[in-house]
């Protein structure tokens, strides 16, 4: 199954996810870990491919061709289907149908509402492949509007500082700026550079974000009380001397665990994931009742574990590459 | 205990002591009574449960989840109280509401130690995540979160003022031995509802009085006459509150009592008086160095043994109360004549008085400072002659005047990041010294850590010089080539089995950046080993 890293569909002839430059590759969702540079033929949805252009440019693939949600497209002996999965925007499930059985690759997936994405929709099939990043029973992300009352109660303390938010540019970010909406917050949200393009990618695809400001350009005392997003990366480095005497905060959900987040050393951990938690997890894999599980990158032990026990003949798949870039 | 969880939870991750002040005045003001009471009571270690051990924690987990599961789980999260917090699945239908801290207060306290597995199970139902550590934590008696009694007090003093009740964190020191949990009459006036508690006649803590680090510029302007001298010991400020009624007590300078440490102490404060003084070790009748002392610091189990290797004794500084007399407004010299008569009347066990160094000018002073040879003595006080007994550290009645800090020239070996604003800055420094061969075939062994000592600027450039030269990242750790020398300043050093280098330093500080000076011409661990105090 794994030839070009991923998943390889024999009857197909293409890869799904594939880690190596390949012939033809179906590509889940534009987060770097999935979608790489190179290949020559790439399906995905629009979104996901204008993500691919935005981040890759001209690695984005060739051939590119667009599939929509729910519309089924032959490929060799396969029909490939997209289903939305809740992940970020563009985000899909890779249904494959053939000889009368159907697989699903659920790629990266979560059942959390989003307000920047299509939610998860569980397809019935023969075999799920499903991820295992938080496939511990010590992983429930609370809701995300409670971890979001928590930086807005952070805000009120803290009036004169900039509550700096580590959180991955595609997805997280916009996902942040969209439930800080949901809760009343109308302040402009100030942005690392890395995160502008992407928010700008979102809006033209009709998630509205309200102001954004790029950091770089802002005032210091502007910044005061306001919500500033970066990368993980940029939190702890020079990037974060411009910002008045910066609160640190991490949005993700290995937060949960409070090694990790001293770790990082985060002065307010939110538990904000855009993967399927250990209730989510389980709950799709009744959900879609599928006999035989795969479980790939994270931790598949717990997982295949708990889906013996609950009868489903449950397997780890280890593909390499995976789980690198996003959490 | 949403809310108590809610503030130790944030107090955790908060790295700078104003924040945490930040977070305690939020919790006093929006958290009603009696919770806060007992809020503040766990936080300044007013409450002792044994009500759990990890054997139970572990016990009621087991018995709702997989054990692969909960072994996976553990295995990740490495802390049993936390894995417990987060794999507990609620029973199926509960809809328990959270407990109060006042519910688990007082449920505890009146169950029979059989009753308490049910109780808590039933509350770590009715909790989220968040409260159940918090709740396995408290009732493990695990709650490490960096908060002293004093930063916890401090905190009620700003909220106390806030609220218009001019109060100090002393003014509640003062009171406080003579409170209880959840102290809804302290609470009441700080908000003005109530007036000040009346606590005299308990055996409640004085704050004491802090001398200023005398600096060259200041001592041209005083006039020797006006000072009496001591010297300044090598221990740890105690306070001695002896009553004829009532428990004696020992204090520490910041009001923990630590009586149950010292029993030896505690034992012969047979008399009705309080007392300043020092905590020492003192051996076949010589004061031993500090790391004897610290031998006997935070024991929670006192060993006979201990108490014979390291028998305690008090060296009395000054007088604060006679029976029921207060005499903390008399001046200095006044007290002393009633501490000499007193000790000579009393004839207490186990203390002696800190002798007062005759001398006429500051340069005699000044010989005496630099020839004072024995490790128990840190340097000078200096008194005013007429200073009245003043809690906190005002400036100008008291100096100390401590004896030079020894140096060492050390080679940068790791840096790692700072907190709060310090978070992008690798601002902590582990240095070393040369052993083995002289030249290229030695090598560098860490001596000791240091995180001050230098401006803002040299920060800045010692950031810069560590990205620089970094060979090797451990998460916050950069370890850097061996190529700065930085010159270290240090009280004394002292033998220790936890270092790798068999010596740890007391109070290292970052003395001078030697950005002129070559690694290969840093000090060697044997000149370190020379200053050893035995």
């Amino acid at each position: 199954m794994e030839r070009g890293g991923g998943l390889w569909v024999e009857p197909g002839g293409f890869h799904i996810d594939p880690v190596r430059p390949v012939d033809r590759a179906v590509i889940t969702h534009g987060h770097s870990d999935h979608a790489r540079a190179g290949h020559t033929h790439v399906l995905a949805t629009l979104p996901t491919l204008d993500i691919m252009r935005v981040r890759l440019g001209e690695g984005a693939g060739r051939h590119q061709q667009t599939l929509d949600y729910g519309r089924p497209l032959r490929i060799g002996d396969v029909t490939v289907t997209l289903v939305p999965a809740g992940h970020v925007l563009g985000s899909a499930q890779v249904v494959l149908e053939h000889g009368g059985r159907r697989v699903v690759v659920s790629g990266d997936y979560k059942r959390q509402p989003d307000p920047t994405c299509a939610p998860f929709e569980p397809v019935s099939c023969d075999v799920f492949v499903t991820e295992a990043t938080f496939g511990l029973p010590v992983f429930r992300h609370p809701p995300a509007a409670a971890e979001i009352a928590r930086l807005l109660h952070a805000g009120q303390l803290f009036p004169e500082r900039a509550l700096v938010v580590g959180c991955y540019a595609l997805g997280k970010c916009q996902r942040l700026i969209a439930h800080l909406r949901d809760a009343g917050y109308d302040r402009p949200v100030y942005l690392h550079g890395a995160h502008l393009p992407l928010c700008e990618l979102y809006r033209r695809h009709g998630v509205d974000l309200g102001p954004l400001r790029p950091a770089t350009a802002a005032d210091k005392e502007e910044m005061r009380g306001a919500v500033v997003l970066a990368p993980p990366s940029a939190l702890m480095d020079r990037w974060a001397r411009r910002l008045p005497d910066p609160l640190i905060a991490y949005a993700s959900g290995w937060m949960r665990v409070r090694a990790r987040a001293r770790q990082h050393g985060v002065e307010l951990p939110l538990v904000i994931s855009d993967h399927a938690d250990w209730d989510e997890l389980c709950q799709t894999l009744r959900e879609v009742a599928a006999p035989e599980v795969w479980v790939t990158h994270g931790a598949e032990e717990a997982l295949v574990h708990w889906a013996g026990l609950n009868g489903f003949r449950a397997r780890p798949l280890h593909l390499v590459g995976f789980g690198d870039e996003e959490t | 205990m949403d809310r108590f969880a809610a503030l130790i939870d944030a107090l955790a991750y908060q790295p700078s002591r104003t924040g945490k002040v930040r977070l305690l005045v939020d919790y006093f003001a929006q958290t009603p009574d009696p919770d806060r009471g007992y809020g503040l009571a766990a936080l300044t270690g007013g409450l002792s449960f044994a009500a759990a051990k990890p054997a139970l924690v572990r016990e009621l987990a087991a018995a709702r989840t997989d054990p692969t599961l909960f072994a996976l789980s553990y295995d990740f999260v490495g802390d049993l109280a936390e894995t417990a917090a987060l794999i507990w699945p609620a029973r199926p239908g509960s809809n328990q509401p959270p407990p109060t801290l006042a519910e688990i207060v007082g449920a505890l306290a009146g169950a029979r130690r059989a009753a308490a597995p049910a109780l808590i199970e039933g509350w770590l139902d009715g909790l989220d995540a968040t409260g159940r550590w918090a709740l396995l934590k408290l009732i493990t008696g695990g709650l490490r979160i960096g908060v002293s009694a004093r930063l916890a007090k401090t905190a009620l003093a700003e909220w106390g003022a806030g609220r218009g009740t001019a109060v100090t964190v002393d003014a509640i020191e003062e009171l406080w031995h003579g409170l209880a949990p959840p102290y809804a009459d302290l609470f009441a006036w700080l908000e003005g509802r109530g007036d000040k508690p009346d606590v005299t006649g308990g055996g409640g803590f004085r704050p004491l009085m802090l001398a200023h680090p005398l600096e060259e510029a200041d001592r041209a302007g005083l006039d020797p006459a006006a000072y009496r001298a001591e010297w300044k010991w090598d221990g740890i400020r105690v306070q001695l509150v002896a009553r004829t009624l009532g428990q004696p007590r020992l204090y520490s300078r910041t009001g923990d009592e630590i009586g149950s440490t010292f029993p030896d102490v505690v034992g012969h404060l047979a008399f009705d008086a309080v007392l300043d003084g020092e905590l020492l070790v003192r051996r076949d009748g010589a004061i031993a160095p500090f790391n004897d002392l610290q031998q006997r610091l935070n024991r929670k189990q006192v060993t006979a043994k201990m108490l014979r290797d390291y028998p305690a004794w008090v060296r009395l500084y000054d007088l604060l109360m006679e029976g029921e007399e207060d005499l903390r407004g008399l001046p200095f010299d006044a007290r002393r004549r009633r501490l000499e008569a007193w000790f000579a009347r009393v004839r207490p066990t186990g203390m002696d008085l800190s002798p007062l160094i005759p001398f006429d000018d500051w340069p005699t002073l000044e010989d005496l400072r630099a020839g004072a040879r024995d490790n128990a003595i840190e340097g000078l006080m200096l008194k005013r002659a007429d200073s009245p007994y003043v809690a906190g550290r005002p400036k100008g009645p008291w100096f100390k005047w401590k004896r030079g800090p020894l140096t060492l020239d050390c080679v940068l070996m790791y840096a790692q990041r700072g907190h709060g604003k310090r978070s992008s800055f690798y601002s902590d420094y582990t240095f070393g010294a040369w052993r083995g061969d002289d030249g290229p075939g030695g090598e560098l062994v860490p001596v000791g850590k240091a995180y001050s000592g230098f401006t803002d600027e040299e920060l800045l450039e010692l950031d810069r010089w560590v990205r620089a030269h970094t060979t090797n990242r451990f998460g916050p750790v950069r370890e850097v080539a061996p190529g700065l020398v930085l010159e270290v300043a240090f009280d004394s050093v002292h033998r220790s089995s936890r270092h790798k280098s068999g010596v740890a330093m007391r109070f290292p500080r970052i003395a001078r950046i030697r950005w002129d000076k070559p690694a290969a011409e840093a000090d060697r661990l044997e000149t370190l080993e020379r200053l050893i105090v035995t």
